[in-house]
């Protein structure tokens, strides 16, 4: 018996389960997948926003500010890929301008620090390549950019060195109230009991909700494509640029990323599949006219890669956060801001879980903190000692990015070991450069195969069920 | 510490090494080959295919076969070789060039040289650089990974295939699969035209009954997982997606042979102009690059098709090293840039190497690569002109994209044009 079940571990389960493992509490986290952040918390833009954009009445006024300022605080904490860049929000007409008052005046009433309305010349000072065309612009400085999968990563791994038990492979498809627990079923004969349970399963929260409640939310996902430049074609900008709202809906962004390349989207387009995450040539080039508009020196020859995320909005325009039963606590339509609120969504989770009777003693031993080598970022002068003593920090894996074999083994001994070669992708950062993993595949699945004792055959690129090879040549294998 | 070597070579397949041997025939005693991989040969290790070196050796080898010969050579000729170590960066100075190496044995140091040979060799286009619509999942491969894996590590990647463009290395990768064992169901290609060697698209499709779609390509991939089909459209001569054509294609693997791109991260990080058409740098007569001392070979200069033009010009390049470090250069390099020819692609040429011509150069002959646009099925006219002048014209009686071509000028028709501008062009 667990006293709380998580269902759902992306950035918000994460987060909670982060927050939660600080207790004197047995908490369980369940996920369909076979790894953490499978969904929309893998697939956006990665952007700290500053806190302007949610009207301060909403649930995501509220927690926006606090949200984005620990973010900030636990990227420091866990050693997380981020940086503060600031954000633009650029006008071309008059109707966009008196948004950017409206933005401005929400801002300061949400608490962001530092916010101005600067006009066009301004604009392009600080942004050169941006368009003649902008007469005006919201500057943000609080605004950044972070590495979403090792954030939702780095609390999952705390959490599990803490006691939290991640459950992945299994899709929770009942939930029955026992009088003092919940049984909670999966499509595998299996049964979970837990005396909580907390709903946190991104666009699927809609149905995790029916299973206790009559229906009060009703998620409708929207599907966001984006391109991915290499950084070849920068600087382009150095600040997070969004398109100011019109009449005609939200324009795209173009922001760099931790890892300096640069990425443009979404589009907004509402779909009937929920897990559809794949991309289409209308939104590519809907994203490719919005962005050439704000950047028009824009070269999209530069893209390696084009994916989609999808948003678990609601028609509700907000988070829906509540106990909706019996120790049953909602973290649903969590939609964009979700990846900033997360840390603020779970600190709100746990104080409605104390209210409603979960008893939350501090552990006298929590082991917080973490620390990932990345080769690139030590100083020249130690690289030489430092491979003396690890030699696999010598040996380039990923070419594009300079990511050696010391980090993808280090990967294989955290808390959480990746499973699959996308698995490797987000936690050491192979393949993520303009090859897309064409040279390191092979050597990575060859060394994830030896790192964790499995045959090459069973390993997947992804998700279940996405095998790369397919059986032994005639020849058979040729190192062994 | 730093050691100096008289010249360093980067990269240890066939283009490296043609150019380390001929150095070292031209009297350098100082030679470095670095090479990333644990063993020499490059590219070459995993094509097991047969056609390679019947220009260069007169006869029919395979890939590792040609890489081997070519190896044997460095034999006792006093070449350091570092293999399992990458350059990471090169640093130019008036004293010559810094390199940063990294690998496990040695870990992370700087060599200093007088002259360097780039012989990178080139990467696949992926499906990022074209865009194609649909979910991300296992099952789509370059024709290059997916040959790694089927020649060198011993797996299939697939059992029913779609090959997405008609380069060299997907019509290899076709006839592979089928060999073993999977069904390749088309190839199909975006061009009105195939971008791969003539006896590939017979040997490799033809001869395998695979169908090759021109004015055709993917527009969808779809899957959960792992590939589970693909729409196939024609398209129009802007190569825009012709509605109501769609074919659905129950295939589980998808490789592509969508283009070669030279590996120029280190050259553009040492501020070696590149040439936006060639994606590799801008070279003059004996392949050295903008930079003093650094010359340039092989893949890393433009993709070619056969090994043996790859070796033949990394010997130029590795003479032309040899005579750098050794003063022998007949001129001041300075009055030898102003008197530098540029070469231009005119209509129907996608680019020419060399870029420059130094007429004061050391050969009789200089041979001008190109490639053209589009396939001529019937005779036409190579024109190099100086305005209204013809410097230098050949005939051919068929020429195509994936066949790469060349043109000799005569030094003493250069020797009169000093500082021009040269255009070639296809002519009636
Ligand atoms: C296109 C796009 C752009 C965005 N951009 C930003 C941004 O720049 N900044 C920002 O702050 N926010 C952004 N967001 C919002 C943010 O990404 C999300 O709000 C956040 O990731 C939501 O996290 P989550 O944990 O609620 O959902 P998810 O990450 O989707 O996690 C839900 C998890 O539940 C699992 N699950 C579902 N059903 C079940 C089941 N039955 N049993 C077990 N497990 C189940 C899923 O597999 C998944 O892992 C964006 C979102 C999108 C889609
Ligand atoms: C798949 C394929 C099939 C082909 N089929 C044929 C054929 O049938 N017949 C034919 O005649 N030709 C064929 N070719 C063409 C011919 O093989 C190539 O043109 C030739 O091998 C290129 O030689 P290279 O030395 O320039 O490049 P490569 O062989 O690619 O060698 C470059 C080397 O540089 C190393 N390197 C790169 N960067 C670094 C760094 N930073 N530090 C250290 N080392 C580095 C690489 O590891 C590699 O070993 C084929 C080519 C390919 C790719």
């Amino acid at each position: 018996m667990y006293d709380v079940a998580i269902i759902g571990a992306g950035v918000v389960g994460r987060a909670l389960a982060y927050t939660l493992s600080s207790f004197e509490l047995s908490v369980a986290l369940i996920e369909k997948e076979n790894e953490v952040a499978m969904g929309a918390s893998r697939a956006n833009t990665a952007i700290i926003h500053a806190g302007f954009d949610p009207t301060p009445e909403s649930m995501m006024g509220q927690l926006s500010v606090e949200g984005m300022r620990r973010c900030y605080q636990l990227c420091e904490e866990l050693d997380v890929e981020h940086r503060k860049t600031g954000s633009l929000v650029v006008a071309f007409e008059e109707s966009q301008k008196s948004v950017l008052e409206i933005l401005y005046r929400q801002g300061v009433e949400n608490g962001c620090q530092g916010l101005e309305l600067i006009d066009g010349q301004e604009t392009r000072r600080r942004e050169p390549k941006l368009s003649e065309g902008i007469q005006a612009a919201l500057w943000a400085p609080e605004a950044g950019v972070i590495n979403p999968w090792e954030f939702t990563l780095a609390m999952a791994e705390v959490a599990v060195r803490n006691g939290v038990v991640f459950m992945p492979d299994r899709e929770v498809t009942g939930l029955a109230w026992q009088g003092d627990h919940y049984q909670v079923t999966f499509s595998l004969p299996e049964v979970v009991q837990a005396r909580f349970v907390v709903n946190a399963a991104g666009v699927n929260s809609d149905l995790i909700h029916q299973m206790v409640a009559t229906s009060a939310f009703e998620i409708v996902p929207t599907r966001g494509e984006y391109y991915l430049l290499d950084r070849t074609v920068g600087p382009l900008v150095h600040s997070v640029i969004f398109y100011s709202p019109t009449t005609q809906g939200k324009g795209v962004t173009i922001s760099p990323t931790i890892h300096d390349n640069f990425i443009i989207g979404p589009n907004s387009e509402i779909i009937e599949d929920r897990s559809d995450t794949g991309v289409t040539r209308t939104g590519m080039d809907h994203i490719g006219e919005m962005a050439i508009q704000m950047l028009p020196s824009l070269d999209l020859r530069a893209n390696i890669r084009n994916y989609a995320g999808v948003r678990a909005n609601s028609r509700r325009g907000d988070f829906y956060i509540r106990m909706s039963a019996e120790h049953f606590l909602d973290l649903a339509a969590i939609k964009s801001p979700g990846l900033t609120c997360a840390p603020s969504i779970a600190r709100l989770a746990a104080d409605l879980l104390e209210e409603a009777g979960l008893p939350m003693r501090k552990k006298s031993l929590w082991k917080g903190g973490r620390r990932v080598i990345r080769f690139k970022e030590i100083p020249e002068e130690e690289r030489q000692a430092f491979i003396k003593d690890n030699p696999l920090y010598g040996r380039v894996i990923c070419r594009c990015e300079t990511i050696t074999e010391g980090e993808i083994v280090a990967a294989m001994k955290r808390e959480i070991p990746p499973v699959s070669i996308d698995g490797v992708k987000r936690r050491a950062g192979t393949g993520m450069g303009r090859c897309q993993g064409g040279f390191c595949g092979p050597r990575v699945l060859e060394i994830l195969a030896r790192e964790s004792n499995r045959h090459p055959l069973t390993v997947e690129e992804d998700g279940m069920g996405s095998f790369i090879l397919t059986a032994e040549t005639k020849g058979g294998c040729a190192h062994d | 510490m730093t050691e100096r070597y008289q010249l360093i070579v980067i990269g240890g397949g066939p283009a490296g090494l043609g150019a380390a041997i001929r150095a070292r025939e031209n009297g350098l005693s100082r030679i470095l080959i670095v090479e990333r991989d644990v063993e020499l040969g490059g590219i070459l290790n995993q094509c097991i295919h047969n056609g390679f070196g019947l220009h260069y050796f007169g006869e029919e080898l395979t890939g590792p076969e040609y890489a081997g010969r070519v190896t044997d050579r460095l034999e006792g000729q006093g070449i350091d070789i570092v293999c399992d170590t990458m350059v990471l960066s090169i640093e130019s100075g008036a004293e010559g060039h810094r390199l940063c190496l990294m690998s496990a044995k040695e870990g992370y140091r700087f060599l200093d040289t007088k002259a360097l040979v780039l012989a990178m060799g080139c990467r696949e286009r992926t499906r990022g650089a074209i865009g194609i619509p649909g979910t991300r999942v296992a099952g789509i491969l370059t024709a290059g990974t997916a040959q790694r894996y089927v020649n060198m590590e011993g797996y299939m990647v697939g059992r029913r295939v779609i090959v997405l463009g008609s380069g060299d290395i997907g019509l290899i990768m076709a006839r592979r699969m089928v060999l073993e064992g999977a069904e390749v169901l088309a190839c199909v290609e975006i061009m009105p035209y195939s971008g791969g060697l003539a006896r590939n698209l017979v040997q490799c499709l033809d001869d395998y009954g695979i169908t090759l779609l021109l004015s055709h390509t993917i527009t969808r991939i779809k899957g959960k997982s792992r590939v589970e089909g693909v729409t196939v459209q024609q398209v129009d001569a802007s190569l825009k997606p012709i509605e109501g054509t769609e074919q659905d294609f129950d295939v589980d693997t998808v490789l592509l042979s969508v283009g070669l791109i030279p590996e120029n991260e280190l050259t553009r990080a040492a501020g070696i102009t590149i040439d936006p058409r060639t994606g590799g740098p801008v070279v003059y007569e004996n392949k050295e690059t903008a930079v003093d001392g650094i010359f340039a070979c092989g893949n890393v200069l433009h993709v070619h098709d056969l090994v043996d033009y790859v070796t033949e010009e990394s010997e130029e390049a590795g003479k032309a090293a040899a005579m750098y470090v050794l003063g022998q250069e007949k001129e001041h390099p300075e009055k030898l840039e102003k008197e530098a020819i540029d070469v231009v692609a005119g209509p129907g040429i996608a680019y020419t190497i060399p870029q420059k011509i130094r007429p004061a150069g050391e050969s009789e002959k200089t041979r001008i690569f190109f490639r053209v646009r589009q396939p001529y099925k019937s005779p036409k006219r190579l024109v190099l002109r100086d305005g209204e002048q013809i410097i230098a014209s050949s005939r051919r009686p068929y020429m195509a994209p994936g066949e790469m071509e060349h043109l000799m000028v005569n030094q003493h028709m250069l020797e009169m044009i000093k500082g021009r501008t040269l255009v070639l062009s296809v002519e009636d």
